[in-house]
């Protein structure tokens, strides 16, 4: 009894410091306000959220069943199914999950200031993306591990299926090309960047021989050496940037990167995984989560002061990083840090076929969400702790805020976010970088920030280094995720190809993987050409058509949990995922609508391209960019047209979904639930593999 | 006397730790698959160490694993 009141005094001691912090931080106007309040709200709404709502959901809602053996269990085959220790689980879960999106998203919601993107990393993770990643991972135990697509098509018929894995298949199109302009991005005209990035190819290489022929399976070694290497590579980028001789090798325009970048792409896509995807991966994942550990140490210990005001006059929609007010924008923006629909596609499929309990879906599903949304919530420290004038001077593109540094800084001053050319330049040299001016895509603020804060807590001389290590850093898993989704994107397509020729559908006949890695490569690396091209950056369209693709995927999901939850008689249930889905669908609706509707020209892709053709007609527009005007034109109807597309699979999706419940409540017949039958566990109460 | 068991401990600890990594890199793959061959499939030959990463990691990357 005893026991119980202190257990409940702690509780109240979370929910009171949680209220007192998220309080501070929502109503903190003008002074400057601690990094160490972002940690301390998160904490104790992580904790209370998972302690009570997921507690609830586990027990209640999804009824979580310890005595019923799962699929690892039952179909044990020592290699795909294997009942895993629930620690190991959680590390290959986070570890699948945790990508680039919740590092680049925060950093651009910053620009309408700290507060709307930090409450909604907090709110929309708890309620939204966690209840997501653990209800599909439930779902997906009780159905021997199947994908969301199988499930959409099992439980909401043909239609539902053929919605989610075409959704699929356009967000990891969107999804590579933005990810492959942040990379450019952040290595045009900065030969140290470069040359650390072009490093990576054969360290990964090099790990993967070692890995394969000289000390087969020996992952530890391998990834220690290549780890090794990587640092040596962040450092050997500073010679070469001070080498007369080689700089010059490895200075390049965005558009010649780019080319680099979608030849690298096809490479890697029809090589074996051995030789380059796997050993990348090993490094990406040990540096992912070393870094990611390292900047929450250093946050901690550096305690900084947040310099970004709470609300910018941005939320009136007329932000430089990309148009849009804050609803529904900060919501897209965000995305993968609060919400993310590609998590539905590892909790179902992959982690469930290891699951050696149903208790440890909470922790895993719902644990390894909030886990994803503290990252999203330092990357908005790492944004927000810099000036902003600063902030913003490294993300508006060139195209709003003009070429020339004079005109930059005018404009972002008038603003009310007062910078110098002479502060920026002595920052870029700083940084180790020729200039900071216009580097759009997230990734060099997000470096400059990490490198202040790493700076400042180990040692301010080596910021040059701290900078090019956290680019390094991004880089090595923003391919990573490249690699693995151009392979994912042409297993996908050889599947559907194989329906008209089952030659094509062969994943080992070489001429389908040269046609199928050719085709999925030029669809990314079309979008990727053009936002090279595009003289506002590209990001500003590309980011918002990859947020809208992504709430797109977790309505899916969400839709298949409704619909799985109504026909298993939860009805009063159902709105633990029936809410975050009516949101979604708002937000993601509204978002398509003024993207493809909007007068605006920085908003509507249609108005963009009617002003452009307008101008282009007049003769208004300079020799260089009316000679990329047509395609700049093309491809902004193409989005309004892709926006469209997104939008009407969603309501298809909701649509289905809702006439199969209405049926189940009428009475009528619905395709069957289907679970696999229940049977008993006979692994022993605290059993573990290993 | 009490260091000796405090020492076990940490020792134990430690080779639990070790564990731990090599379970969650892969790093003991080969073992796992080798204790699992034995039993499951007793009389065919096992894969050596190199083609079973080979085909470990083809079998690995032919879904989703990763996300953005």
């Amino acid at each position: 009894m005893g026991e119980s009141i202190s257990r409940r005094m702690a509780w109240l001691l979370v929910a009171v410091t949680g209220a007192g912090a998220v309080g501070g931080i929502a109503l903190n106007r003008g002074e400057s306000i601690n990094a160490l309040w972002f940690i301390a709200a998160a904490a104790c709404v992580y904790a209370l959220a998972y302690r009570f709502y997921g507690a609830w959901i586990a027990a209640r809602v999804l009824v979580l069943d310890e005595t019923r053996a799962t699929p690892a269990e039952r179909l044990d085959n020592g290699r795909d199914f294997v009942p895993t220790n629930k620690w190991v689980v959680f590390g290959h879960h986070f570890a699948a999950i945790a990508g680039p999106g919740p590092l680049i998203g925060p950093t651009l919601a910053a620009q309408f200031g700290y507060l709307p993107g930090t409450l909604w990393i907090l709110i929309g993770a708890v309620l939204g993306g966690c209840v997501q990643d653990m209800t599909i991972m439930f779902f997906s135990t009780r159905r021997d591990g199947r994908s969301l697509g199988q499930m959409a098509r099992d439980e909401l018929g043909p239609l539902g299926g053929a919605a989610a894995l075409t959704g699929t298949l356009m967000i990891m199109v969107i999804l590579i090309a933005v990810l492959g302009l942040v990379v450019v991005n952040a290595m045009k005209h900065s030969p140290w960047a470069t040359a650390t990035v072009a490093a990576t190819i054969p360290i990964a290489v090099l790990v993967g021989v070692y890995m394969r022929d000289l000390r087969p399976g020996r992952v530890l070694e391998g990834s220690l050496i290549g780890l090794a290497l990587l640092l040596f590579a962040v450092a050997g980028g500073g010679w070469i940037d001070h080498s007369e001789t080689l700089r010059p090798l490895f200075d390049h325009e965005g558009l010649t990167l780019a080319w680099f970048v979608i030849g690298y792409g096809f490479l890697a896509a029809i090589l074996p995984v051995w030789l380059l995807l796997a050993p990348r991966d090993y490094l990406s994942t040990f540096m992912k989560l070393g870094t990611i550990f390292l900047l929450a140490i250093a946050i901690v210990l550096l305690r900084p002061e947040i310099r970004m005001p709470a609300l910018t006059q941005f939320i009136d929609g007329s932000g430089p990083i990309f148009g849009g007010k804050l609803f529904p924008f900060v919501f897209i923006t965000i995305a993968c840090g609060a919400v993310s629909g590609f998590h539905s596609l590892i909790s179902s499929g992959t982690t469930p076929k290891l699951l050696a309990n149903e208790r440890d879906i909470r922790m895993i599903g719902y644990g390894g969400m909030v886990l994803e949304s503290f990252v999203a919530i330092m990357a908005m420290i790492a944004a927000t702790v810099l000036d902003p004038g600063v902030f913003f001077a490294i993300n508006s593109p060139a195209g709003v805020v003009g070429k020339e540094a004079a005109d930059a800084v005018a404009k972002i001053s008038s603003w009310g976010f007062p910078v110098t050319v002479e502060q920026m330049q002595m920052l870029a040299r700083e940084m180790g970088e020729k200039t900071l001016f216009a580097r759009t895509g997230g990734a060099p603020s997000l470096a400059v920030g990490m490198a202040s804060i790493f700076g400042s807590a180990f040692g301010d001389g080596l910021l040059a280094l701290w900078y090019h290590f956290a680019i390094m850093f991004e880089a090595v898993f923003i391919l990573t995720t490249l690699d693995a989704g151009t392979r994912v994107g042409r297993f996908m397509l050889q599947d559907f190809l194989g329906n008209f020729s089952p030659r094509l559908g062969q994943t080992s006949w070489y001429p389908s993987v040269l046609l199928t890695s050719a085709i999925i490569v030029a669809a990314w690396g079309y979008f990727l050409y053009i936002g090279v091209i595009d003289p506002n950056g590209g990001v500003n369209i590309l980011w918002p058509l990859f947020g809208i693709s992504n709430q797109m995927l977790a309505a899916i999901a969400l839709s298949v949990a409704t619909g799985i939850l109504v026909k298993s008689g939860k009805l009063r249930y159902a709105w633990v995922a029936g809410v975050p889905l009516a949101w979604l669908a708002a937000v993601t609706t509204t978002a398509a609508y003024e993207k493809i509707m909007s007068a605006d020209v920085r908003i509507g892709f249609f108005a963009a391209a009617n002003d452009l053709a307008a101008k282009l007609a007049a003769g208004k527009l300079p020799p260089e960019k009316a000679a990329v005007a047509p395609q700049l034109i093309f491809n902004q109807q193409l989005d309004a047209w892709l926006t469209l597309f997104f939008v009407a699979v969603l309501w298809v999706v909701i649509f289905d979904m809702l006439r199969v419940c209405a049926r189940h409540l009428q009475g009528k017949t619905v395709v069957p639930l289907s679970e696999a039958p229940h049977e008993p566990s006979r692994l022993v109460e605290d059993w573990v593999r290993d | 006397m009490d260091e000796f068991i405090r020492a076990g401990r940490m020792n134990s600890a430690l080779r639990g730790l070790w564990r731990f990594i090599r379970r969650l890199s892969g790093d003991d793959a080969y073992e796992r698959y080798l204790a699992h061959h034995a039993q499951a499939h007793p009389d065919e030959a096992a894969l050596g160490r190199g083609e079973f990463f080979k085909r470990e990691q083809e079998r690995k990357w032919n879904g989703v694993r990763r996300c953005c």
